[in-house]
């Protein structure tokens, strides 16, 4: 299961970034085509944060659609899978979302 | 180990030279307990904010403001994939005492960035690494012991096996006649940018040689990690389901050449070549197929002059 790993590198670049401050929250965006469970993260989340500065922290996750420029009749393209179709018959697709894989913010708990 | 939140499931990556016998284990929770430390200096961080400045590109607005809330307002992060419209939400749920920072960082950067050193490495020693991947059991090693004992007075080869555990496909490529290391991942189910990086530093594979990755058998993560490589090659046995591309499309559209390995056996399983490539190409338009068994030899000279073609395109590459 990839997303251990995912999970501990999400710990590791947040907790490199709040240096030493607590973390109450952590918002991710993760695409719908990026491979990655966001309930496997969720599963993992708490596991790998469980004594760190993100101990106890809420995770949000930003679900990304995927969505597609067609290179034919240039409509975009709602993309529920990996493979995909325009309405206008092409499978000549440009994926613009749905791959990302980031940590969009934190919030730390000030004094 | 992780003595601070007990993370010691991530068990110890291994390499090991099978020229020497030597073993030496990768240490990859060093970034967590980096995090830990500042946590036990917590203390002193107002003394450390110089040092804190150096990780956060997209921060240093926001620590001086810690009375500002509403962050996501001021000017774009880096990241911002035209998703505006999220952000009221978020700004909203910070509490009373708590600042929300733009971290605006993709998780996977650290394997990309290493990916991208160890690729720099090879283009500069015209080296072509190639990123085998399949299911376990479709054959890549078989391939690989082949590929060695017809073409290593051609192209010096070196090979990079990954496996949970055992030496025993090194061993396997060094009886073929070509330099190996052995990476062990342990519990991880595919190999990482940074066990590369250690597996070249023992190997030196040398100048203009073709360097072979054999991962972890696995039509899943494999896809998601950038080693540095010049292509994936994912190799798909006909004892195996021909809708494969369909049900792993991340690998089959990571991928540049599918090969479709023991084809001596097509008469005995219920396996349509002919499909399984239509399928491949409705996942990935422009992915290459050979078809080829190592047992019967039959369209090996396709995989070759598909290897030969991509070694020289890498010596051209580095001519212009």
């Amino acid at each position: 299961m990839h997303e251990m790993g995912i999970t501990r590198s999400i710990v590791a670049i947040v907790a490199e970034q709040a240096a030493g401050r607590k973390v109450t929250r952590v918002t991710l965006e993760i695409g719908k085509l990026s491979a990655v469970m966001p309930d496997a993260i969720r599963f993992c989340f708490d596991v790998v944060a469980r004594g760190s500065v993100l101990d106890g922290a809420d995770l949000d996750i930003i679900e990304i659609p995927g969505r597609a420029h067609c290179l034919d009749c240039g409509d975009e393209v709602v993309l529920t899978g990996l493979v995909g179709r325009c309405a206008c018959g092409s499978r000549r697709l440009e994926r613009v979302s749905g791959e990302e894989l980031n940590i969009k913010s934190m919030e730390l708990e000030t004094a | 180990m992780c003595t601070t939140c007990g993370c010691s499931d991530n068990a110890k990556v291994t390499v090991t030279n099978v020229e020497t016998g030597e073993t030496s284990s990768l240490d990859r929770v060093s970034s967590i307990q980096h995090a830990h430390d500042h946590h036990r200096h917590a203390a002193h961080d107002h003394t450390h904010s110089a040092h804190q400045h150096d990780h956060s590109h997209h921060t240093h607005d926001h620590h001086h403001e810690p009375h500002t809330h509403d962050h996501h307002a001021q000017g774009p992060s880096a990241h911002d994939h035209g998703q505006a419209s999220l952000r009221p939400a978020i700004t909203a749920v910070a509490a009373a005492h708590a600042v929300t920072v733009d971290v605006g960082r993709a998780i996977l950067e650290k394997n990309d960035r290493l990916a991208e050193r160890n690729r720099a490495w090879f283009e500069g020693r015209e080296i072509l690494a190639l990123n085998l991947v399949s299911s376990p059991g479709a054959g890549k090693t078989s391939l690989l012991e082949r590929t060695i004992r017809d073409l290593k007075d051609e192209i010096r080869i070196s090979v990079i096996e990954g496996d949970q555990q055992t030496l025993n496909d090194a061993e396997r490529i060094k009886a073929a006649g070509a330099s190996a290391v052995q990476i062990n991942t342990g519990t991880g189910c595919h190999l990482e940018a940074d066990m590369i990086e250690r597996g070249v530093a023992q190997l030196r594979p040398p100048f203009g040689a073709l360097l072979m990755i054999e991962n972890v058998g696995n039509l899943v993560c494999p896809a998601l990690f950038d080693l540095g490589e010049k292509a994936k090659v994912v190799v798909l046995s006909v004892t195996e389901g021909e809708d494969k591309p369909l049900k792993y499309p991340h690998m089959f559209q990571a991928a540049q050449l599918m090969i479709i390995s023991k084809i001596d056996l097509v008469p005995h399983v219920d396996f349509d070549i002919e499909r399984c490539e239509a399928l491949a190409r409705e996942v990935h338009p422009e992915i290459q197929s050979i078809r080829l068994s190592v047992k019967s030899s039959e369209g090996l000279v396709r995989w070759y002059d598909w290897l030969r073609a991509m070694h020289r395109s890498m010596a051209l590459d580095a001519a212009q």
